[in-house]
């Protein structure tokens, strides 16, 4: 059997759920953190990171738009995905997603987007031409109300929006952990922790993703970086990844101190095939690296450029590290034999409808939907071609 | 053997061409499972060949498949190099499933025995479960089906199930298991599987009907199910299970 | 109210959820099946075209209605619980597929994003028509030693045997009648 080593039960040799299943706990997850982000400044009232306020709502939008994608792709028969709206079954973790889905979307993120971005949006359908002018139109829903009164009921109607919010992006990403964290057959995925760990991991990604295209769009712009908003935001992520690195440490103990029946297949396994992605880039790289150098951040008082290079490699090395993470749940969990006896090989394909370079695809889209998103509603102010937007 | 009563009368609507007409079937008169007998089993592969043709199942995909374990004298010999690696004890093959029988073993020491496994038809199977959509269900009679027309494909099942019997259909792409030969047994008939055993080690079991054999055997044998500790309701019953099994 | 005039924008806002809930319960009706609920959380029509597939294997007791005499050779040896099908393999053959007309446009763009169900081919039934469909008989040389093999695997009392040792190359149907192997009694050739 090629790929097979010991015994597999025979239907368990290929893998059911491939790199798109990966990634969408990963979009998901960004979107969870992106948003955590937004509420730090509209809920607890953090003022140093409103900057990116508005980047971090737009960039929850475009990556949750993304979401359903790597899922669709997935499916055996993706045009009957309409009937986790018609029959959900109740049992089911994952036949609530349509519906976190649906109220996260339109609910919460949209709502708050809109509310937030609607005097702009008023503006703009007034200033603008040809087709933008349609779609900015359809954008007020037809109300150009934009008085004090209005827009004061939009800030508190808003914050109530971001306060519900927050538990609602605790169960759109919570639930995808419960989905594995459930599965008594899978003692890889079967903890009352996985849920936890999924939340914190992906406010570590957001966060990151959010600070890392914020430093990037400003330079772009040519602007200057609001430092004590990176450094505020670098602080938070900092907490936040100690409690999730806490988090899996505890899982891991937990299981070595136990050594239940599945541990001594799984802990061959996380020294043989997960060894690279698990020991080398999701604990070495992804998390006790990026963790060291925002130690070093938080204890020494370091130069603007110090710093600055600092945050960008924890950054990206946290986002990589996060990836790993869900790579090693998932896949992990579906390379060795639940008869505890044998492994397999993931063999993941190139072209194909689950291939990598479809998975490479969903990861860029988002970007794409960001770009679009921000000129269509700019999160600062711009002295752009229809006139200076100011932000708020 | 069991003999199904209702097979003769059954069988005319199967020649007629009009299966789903045989009538004497009420679902909520029976509770189906299945009586394994590891002591007889020869590990001659007939069951894998008669579910792949009665059923139609995908080459490299088993509905069922037997397993042979040779357990050797570990426990004798050297315990602590044995069990810190789970590669080798027990010592498990099952080539191509068992389609064509396993090779000839000459290893005298330690001990055999044939494994038959398939859908255990769990009374509380956490398979049906996981279905966000209700495509996989377990029937009135205790079968646990999947509904073709339905099922996404989202292999959520596929995960669910501590057996391992469950696998996405390569060109149908819907969730695919063991049916227990439902279209059969509900005529009268007994599952491929159970048909050509040439050794009684498969026996379809009706929990119930009183006259049904199992009643007898399960007061009068040892009899235990996979994985108990998942509590699952399975609803294949092994007599003469070894501990060592997975 | 003298707010009302400026939380209007919101009430459209609403409008358009309490919109597409109203569309999405009139889809509702039409699109679930109708069986869907009537014993559970699935389909209930799903039972019975499941339990109307067609049936390969026809069981020994159709054999026995024409095969008497070859029931009352077996039943006295040792392969009386052993079933016809088990060694003659499924009574019931599948006819090669009928020609399909070409699919239509619309089928080919949907077999594009979705798979195909597959075609179902036909069957005949050796029992229909005994003369125009009969099961091929199967070679001793090669059936036999699949179960009877010896091997330290197998259970001890179960009667195995080193093919090339015992028979020194001859199938095994040169010395034993299939229907009642055993040498003993009323066995041997």
């Amino acid at each position: 059997m090629n790929g097979v080593e010991g015994y597999m039960y025979p239907n368990e040799i290929t893998l059911y759920w491939s790199v798109l299943i990966v990634l969408y706990p990963y979009i998901t997850g960004l979107v969870a953190g992106a948003f955590i982000l937004a509420s730090l400044e509209r809920v607890f009232r953090v003022e140093a990171v409103k900057p990116t306020y508005r980047l971090a709502l737009l960039t929850a939008l475009a990556f949750l738009l993304v979401a359903p994608l790597p899922l669709v792709l997935h499916l055996g028969h993706p045009f009957r995905s309409p009937e986790m709206y018609f029959t959900p079954h109740s049992t089911s973790a994952m036949a609530m997603f349509g519906y976190v889905y649906m109220w996260y979307l339109m609910a919460v993120l949209v709502f708050e987007i809109w509310l937030d971005y609607r005097r702009e949006i008023v503006l703009l359908s007034q200033s603008s031409k040809g087709l933008l002018r349609l779609v900015y139109r359809i954008m007020t829903l037809g109300s150009t109300n934009i008085s004090k009164q209005s827009l004061a009921i939009d800030e508190r109607v808003g914050w109530i929006v971001t306060l519900i919010g927050i538990p609602s992006a605790f169960l759109l990403h919570g639930y995808v952990g419960f989905i594995f964290g459930s599965i008594k057959a899978n003692p890889w995925w079967s903890s009352p922790l996985m849920p936890v760990v999924f939340i914190f991991s992906a406010m570590v990604s957001g966060i990151a993703g959010v600070m890392l295209l914020y430093m990037a769009f400003t330079k772009l712009h040519k602007e200057k970086i609001d430092m004590r908003c990176v450094d505020t935001i670098a602080m938070y992520m900092f907490y936040i990844f100690v409690i999730d690195f806490s988090l899996e440490m505890l899982d891991l103990v937990h299981r070595i101190y136990e050594a239940d029946e599945s541990f001594r297949s799984l802990d061959f396994m996380v020294h043989t095939k997960l060894y690279f992605s698990q020991i080398v880039v999701q604990i070495c790289l992804g998390t006790v690296l990026p963790l060291l150098l925002l130690f070093i951040t938080q204890i020494v008082k370091l130069p603007e450029i110090a710093r600055k290079y600092m945050y960008s490699i924890s950054g990206c090395l946290a986002l990589i590290g996060i990836f790993a993470m869900r790579w090693n749940v998932v896949i992990g969990g579906q390379l060795f034999s639940k008869s505890f006896l044998g492994y397999t090989t993931y063999k993941m394909a190139l072209v194909t409808r689950e291939g990598l370079l479809v998975a490479i695809g969903l990861l860029l889209l988002p970007l794409l939907f960001l770009w679009v998103l921000m000129k269509l509603l700019p999160p600062w102010a711009e002295k752009s071609a229809h006139g200076t937007v100011a932000a708020n | 053997m069991i003999l199904l009563p209702a097979a003769a009368v059954a069988w005319k609507y199967v020649l007629a061409g009009t299966p789903e007409s045989a009538p004497n079937y009420k679902m909520s008169d029976h509770w189906w499972g299945m009586l394994i007998d590891v002591s007889k089993c020869i590990g001659c592969g007939n069951c894998v060949r008669a579910c792949q043709t009665e059923n139609d199942v995908p080459d490299g995909f088993f509905r069922t498949w037997v397993e042979r374990y040779h357990r050797s004298d570990w426990r004798m010999t050297n315990p602590k190099i044995i069990t810190a690696n789970p590669l080798v004890d027990p010592d498990v093959i099952s080539p191509d499933g068992g389609k064509e029988g396993f090779p000839v073993a000459t290893d005298e020491s330690g001990e055999y025995f044939f494994v038959p496994k398939m859908c255990n038809h769990c009374s509380d199977s956490p398979c049906t479960q996981v279905c966000p959509v209700g495509a996989t269900f377990i029937s009135p009679d205790g079968v646990v089906l999947v509904d073709p027309t339905y099922c996404l494909g989202c292999a959520y099942c596929v995960q669910a199930c501590p057996y391992g019997c469950r696998y996405v259909h390569p060109e149908k792409k819907v969730a695919d298991k063991c049916t227990l030969c439902y279209h059969r047994i509900t005529k009268g008939l007994t599952t491929a599987c159970c048909e050509a055993c040439p050794t009684g080690a498969r026996q379809l079991a009706d929990l119930k009907d009183p006259n049904d054999p199992i009643h007898e055997f399960l007061k009068t044998h040892s009899v235990q199910v996979l994985k108990p500790q998942m509590s699952t309701g399975a609803k294949a019953f092994y007599n003469d299970l070894d501990g060592s099994v997975r | 109210m003298s707010g009302f005039k400026d939380t209007g924008h919101l009430f459209r806002f609403a409008g358009l959820f309490v919109l597409a809930f109203l569309v999405f319960l009139v889809v509702r009706h039409y699109i679930v099946p109708k069986s869907f609920g009537e014993y559970g959380h699935y389909r209930g029509a799903a039972m019975g075209e499941i339990a109307a597939r067609p049936a390969k294997f026809a069981g020994h007791e159709s054999c026995e209605g024409c095969h008497s005499d070859v029931q009352e050779v077996k039943m006295k040896g040792k392969h009386a619980h052993v079933n016809c099908e088990a060694c003659h393999g499924a009574l019931i053959e599948r006819m090669p597929a009928a020609p399909q007309p070409a699919p239509s446009l619309y089928r080919r763009l949907i077999a594009l994003v979705t798979p195909p169900m597959p075609v179902e081919s036909p069957f005949v039934r050796h029992a229909d028509d005994p003369g125009s469909v009969i099961p091929p008989l199967p070679d001793t040389a090669v059936l036999c030693v699949r179960c009877h093999t010896a091997s330290a695997a197998k259970p001890k009392g179960f009667p195995q045997v080193v093919p090339a040792d015992h028979s020194q190359g001859l199938a095994c149907g040169s010395c034993h009648k299939p229907h009642d192997p055993g040498m003993n009694a009323g066995g041997a050739k």
